[in-house]
This record gives C-alpha cells, sequence and structure tokens, in this order.
C-alpha cells in the first residue's frame, strides 16, 4: 500500500509540465463551472429570497399598467390581509446608463414594515420620513458610487421625464446574505404630487401592491379573493406571491439560463476530454512498467489502483483548488456587476456539484486507461511496449 | 538433483492476421535444480515464447507444463500472479525497474507482496543489494545508473524474493561487452555459489557459454542439447 501512494504520487510529478497544464485546466474548468452555477442561482436569488407571507398585485394585462391607487383601500379590506403597500418602478438614470440599480417609489411607512430584511438605522428612517425629497439606498450601490449620507443624487427619468434630485438620507442593510442590497427607494408622494402637477393622468397610480398576509398559507385564497375584487373592472388584478412573480421575470430569460447550464456542463465534458488523453498518454508510455509489475505478481487491481490513483491525485487537488478559488472569483464578478446580479453568492450546493465533478473527470478519464492496462496479459504488455 | 520445470508436448500458437502461426510443438524439457540452461536459435524461433510459459506470463494451447510441482496451466490469473511473485525471478533485456523508485525501492518492491515486515523487508533489499556490489548505490534512480548497473540492481530484484527460478530474457543484449560480461559473471556465481536454476534466452553465444546446458530451438521445436561441464562453466 506504501509503494501504491509512492508510485501514484512520483508518478504525478513524472512530468511536471504536463502534469501543471492538466492541473491549469481543471483548476479553470472547476472555476468556470462554479461561476456559471453561480450566475443561475443568482437569477433565482430574487425567488429565493422572497416571503412566502407577501402576495403581489399587478394589472392583470400587464406589469406596464398600473393600478389605481384607491384599489388599496379595497385590498386592506380583503379577508386575509393583513397590510398593503405600493410601489412604483422609477426607472432614472443615475449618470451614465451602465449605472443601472433597481429604483422604486414606495410608501415608506408601510412598505419597510412589509419588507424587515432591509435594515435600516431609526435616526436614518425618521430622516427619510422627514424629507420627500429623501432616498434609502442599499450599502452595495453605496459603496459602489461612494455615497454619503446627504449627496444630491441625481436620475434622469426615463418613465417620468426632467432630472430628479434626491437626498441620501438613509443607507439599508440586508438582514441576511439572500438580501439585495442594490435597491434605491424614493417617496411615493413626491412622484406623484409632481405627477399631479405636470401629467395628472399618470397621478394616483402604482405599479404594484404588496400584500402582507396574516397567514402565509392561505396564500391562495387570499390572491382569488383580491382578483375577484377586481374582475371586470378598469384594471383587472393579477395577484401571485412574491416568489411566483420574481419567478415570472426568471421565466422570460429561461432561454439564456438553459444555455448557461449547458454550458457549464460543456466544460467539465471539455476538462474530460482533455483529462482522458492525459492519461491514456500517461498509461500508454507506461505500458512496460504496467507489464513488469504484473510480471512480478502483482495483482490487477494495484495496476488499476496506480491508474486510477494518479487521475483522482491530480483531479482532487486541481479540483479543491478550484473549488476554492469560485469563492474569490464569485466575490469579484459580485463586486463588479453587483447592480446586474445583487446576490451572487456560492452556495454549498455548487461546491459539492464542482467536487463531485472533478471526482467523475478523474473516475472517468482514468477508466478507459484502467481497463486497458488490466486486460493486457503480461506478454501482450510488453509487445505493445515496443 | 530433482526436477524443477517439467515440460510435456507442449505447443503454442498466436493468432496474426486470421491466421495460426504455430510457435512452439510438441516441446518436451526437464531442468533439474541449480540447472544453468542457456535457449537459443534464431528470431522467431519460439525461445522467448517458452520462457514466458516457464515463467507463467503466458499460457500453453496444449501440453503439460510443471514448475516446482505446480501445474501453472491450470492456475487462474490471479493465482498465476501470485505463484510468480513466489516462485520466479525475472531479468529483462532493458532492464525494466521503475523510474521513479531508487535501486533500493526497486529492489523492496517484490517484498512488498509478500508478508515480511518492514524491517525484514529491508534487510533482503540491502542483502541482494549486497551481493550485486550496489550497496552504495542504494539511493540512486535508475537514470543515475549505468545499463550493467540497471541490470545488477535488476538481477537483485530478482533475486530478492528467494524464487525457485531466475528466467533472464537476453540479459546482456542492451550492455557493452564489458558490462555484459559483468552480468554474465554475476549470474555464473549465482549459480554456482547460490544453486539458483537460471533460465536464459539469448543470442550470444558467448553468454550461452556461460550456461552448462545450451538448448537450441528452430522453428518452435527444440533441436540440439549441448551439456558443458559444471567446472567449465566457472573456469
Amino acid at each position: 500500500m506504501i509503494y501504491l501512494f509512492r508510485l501514484i504520487a512520483r508518478n504525478t510529478l513524472r512530468h511536471p509540465l504536463r502534469t501543471l497544464l492538466t492541473v491549469l485546466g481543471i483548476v479553470v474548468a472547476i472555476t468556470a463551472f462554479g461561476l456559471l452555477r453561480t450566475t443561475v442561482d443568482a437569477w433565482y436569488a430574487g425567488a429565493e429570497a422572497s416571503s412566502a407571507s407577501r402576495l403581489i398585485v399587478r394589472n392583470k394585462n400587464s406589469l406596464t399598467f398600473p393600478l389605481p391607487l384607491y384599489y388599496g383601500a379595497k385590498i386592506r379590506g380583503i379577508e386575509g390581509v393583513d397590510s398593503v403597500s405600493a410601489a412604483q418602478w422609477f426607472a432614472g438614470i443615475y449618470v451614465d446608463k451602465k449605472n443601472f440599480f433597481p429604483q422604486f417609489a414606495v410608501d415608506p411607512r408601510t412598505y419597510f414594515a412589509l419588507y424587515p430584511e432591509f435594515v435600516i438605522p431609526p435616526e436614518q428612517m425618521k430622516a427619510f420620513l422627514l424629507d420627500r425629497r429623501g432616498a434609502i439606498a442599499g450599502r452595495k450601490i453605496v459603496e459602489k458610487f461612494g455615497w454619503k449620507l446627504g449627496d444630491q443624487i441625481p436620475l434622469i427619468g426615463t418613465i417620468y421625464p426632467g432630472t430628479w434630485s434626491f437626498v441620501l438620507r438613509g443607507v439599508y442593510t440586508g438582514a441576511n446574505s439572500r438580501t439585495d442590497e442594490t435597491q434605491f427607494f424614493l417617496h411615493w408622494d413626491n412622484l406623484n404630487e409632481t405627477l399631479k402637477k405636470v401629467a395628472p393622468d399618470s397621478a394616483n397610480q402604482v405599479g404594484i401592491f404588496l400584500v402582507g398576509l396574516k397567514n402565509a398559507r392561505e396564500a391562495p385564497l387570499v390572491a382569488q379573493r383580491i382578483d375577484a375584487q377586481f374582475r371586470n373592472s378598469r384594471a383587472e388584478t393579477l395577484t401571485e406571491t412574491e416568489k411566483a412573480f420574481q419567478l415570472s421575470f426568471v421565466a422570460m430569460t429561461e432561454a439564456i439560463l438553459l444555455v448557461i447550464q449547458a454550458v457549464s456542463f460543456l466544460v467539465i465534458a471539455i476538462i474530460m476530454a482533455v483529462m482522458a488523453n492525459t492519461m491514456a498518454m500517461t498509461a500508454r508510455e507506461r505500458r512496460r512498467e504496467y507489464a513488469t509489475l504484473k510480471a512480478l505478481g502483482f495483482p490487477v487491481r494495484f495496476i488499476a489502483a496506480l491508474i486510477i490513483g494518479e487521475s483522482l491525485f491530480i483531479t482532487c487537488a486541481a479540483g479543491a483548488l478550484g473549488a476554492w478559488l469560485i469563492h474569490p472569483a464569485a466575490a469579484y464578478v459580485g463586486r463588479k456587476y453587483g447592480t446586474i446580479f445583487p446576490i451572487f453568492n456560492v452556495s454549498d450546493d455548487t461546491v459539492v456539484m464542482a467536487m463531485l465533478a472533478t471526482l467523475l473527470v478523474g473516475l472517468v478519464a482514468a477508466a478507459g486507461p484502467a481497463l486497458q492496462a488490466s486486460t493486457r496479459t503480461v506478454s501482450e504488455g510488453f509487445r505493445a511496449a515496443g | 538433483m530433482t526436477a524443477v520445470v517439467e515440460i510435456e508436448h507442449l505447443s503454442k500458437a498466436y493468432q496474426r492476421g486470421g491466421q495460426v502461426v504455430p510457435v512452439l510443438q510438441d516441446i518436451t524439457l526437464t531442468l533439474q535444480t541449480g540447472d544453468f540452461v542457456a535457449l537459443m536459435g534464431p528470431s522467431g524461433s519460439g525461445k522467448s515464447t517458452l520462457l514466458n510459459l516457464i515463467a507463467g506470463i503466458d499460457a500453453p494451447d496444449s501440453g503439460l507444463l510443471r514448475v516446482a510441482g505446480v501445474d501453472i496451466t491450470g492456475l487462474r490469473e490471479s493465482e498465476l500472479a501470485q505463484w510468480r511473485a513466489e516462485h520466479v525471478g525475472f531479468i529483462f533485456q532493458f532492464y525494466n525497474l521503475m523510474p521513479v523508485l531508487t535501486a533500493y525501492e526497486n529492489v523492496e518492491l517484490p517484498l512488498t507482496l509478500t508478508h515480511l515486515s518492514r524491517r525484514q523487508r529491508c534487510e533482503h533489499a540491502r542483502l541482494a543489494l549486497d551481493l550485486v556490489n550496489l550497496s552504495d548505490r542504494a539511493d540512486h534512480y535508475p537514470s543515475q545508473l549505468s545499463g550493467g548497473q540497471q541490470q545488477r540492481v535488476a538481477i537483485a530484484r530478482a533475486l530478492v524474493t528467494d524464487p525457485t527460478i531466475i528466467v533472464a530474457d537476453e540479459p546482456t543484449g542492451d550492455l557493452d561487452r564489458v558490462s555484459a560480461r559483468e552480468i554474465l559473471d554475476l549470474l555464473e556465481s549465482l549459480n554456482d555459489s547460490l544453486r539458483r536454476t537460471i533460465i536464459m534466452v539469448t543470442h550470444d553465444q558467448a553468454a550461452a557459454e556461460c550456461a552448462h546446458i545450451v538448448r537450441h530451438l528452430e522453428k518452435g521445436v527444440l533441436t540440439d542439447k549441448i551439456e558443458y561441464p559444471r567446472e567449465r562453466a566457472q573456469a
């Protein structure tokens, strides 16, 4: 057994450049695999972080059509509803289009009560409530743009024309790692008062209502009641759980997700082929040694263990390094593209999948050469070695 | 003297391109303990095949092949591997040492298949290296040794398990004259002083003359037999 490990370890380092290049290839492949899986996870992060006790009410025709403000009062009166808030997509540009981050005009008193995962220091919340031009921003975008409390933040409206200026009054942090810290909140009242003056037809309307439930298990029933309430009205509603609402966005880009998932597995398939080629070359070069070992009386399983062991030694070492590198790589991507992927965390599942993929690569790559070396007789082995 | 290798009506053929090519035909041969036998013959005469059959790394098509009283034609591959580990010492033309192991480790390698303790293995390996005068090169890798030295390590490896027979396939085929002479002297000395049974395939007449029995093969058939007195070989 000692000699088995000794031979495996020394054989691995026999062609240092070949081993190094193979290890590098696997490290890159496993890191890429992990990043791609994390990208897929990031896509679903909003849905994963959603609460089961919240419903989203939107216009049945499309999310781009608003709902009348007075629906809020009606929804509040429906059985099973605990609280109601409203939000409006603002879609402003901060300096440049590439500086995208989600912006919502909200009713702060009801909205933040529904979202306890947005943690805001009380004095900052107080300052925000007192200033109708005030805004609250997530920690990540504050850090990204280097904002400080009291800074003026200009946004060029795309839905609501003109340049809007807001004063940063608060910074929220996420209660957990799944909370999106890239959002920007402003007063809906401020937006609505301006609309009353410049576009009265667009005033007193909201994009969505957010409904807090008394009992999360009643979600389907309450959703039916809300939609029934507004059936045959000027603006019929579509009520769904927050998760379903988030997943409807994911569904729009499902094809991209499928491609990313396919590419992640393709990366593993490619490195499997590379590793299989390395092991085939290795086994071919050592045919004489395997034949000699067999002649000396070493059993077939010893030869197979030599080949499989070397393959696993290389792949597992490289895979462990690659799996470890996923974290700093994901942290970099998260920092760089934090507004596109607000949550870019490497899950345990991704690391486990990366390690399993590594193991699979090692075993599959060694299977052919191990089988061939094991089944070849001693004299065939010497003849093949020339 | 007892018979260590008993061969009766042994035949072997290979399939080549759909054709059956007979390699050995109706071989009958008996070797005694302590014999030093040289198998000679032109290329393709079947001498290496005969050596492989005796060593248990190839199987005959028909006939009886008994080594140290065991009919090895009836053994399964795993049994045969174990049998080889216990009874056969191999010396190859190209030494066939493990390049990643030192001389000492190469000699110790076959002992890992035995039940010897680490200390016993160490003693045996050191003794074998001592026998081939390479104790001072124990920590050298094969690439750091000359061809003759590598072959001496291979001989130490063949000896270390105290096998019933030592088979040597062209042991001097890859060596210069001086090194070849050293190896032959070493084999002779092992045969004379330790009474090892050695079966050697060679093309080299000078090498064959070290043996005290020379058997010729022609087209898979044993032809003449030359016996040299043991004293002459020693001389």
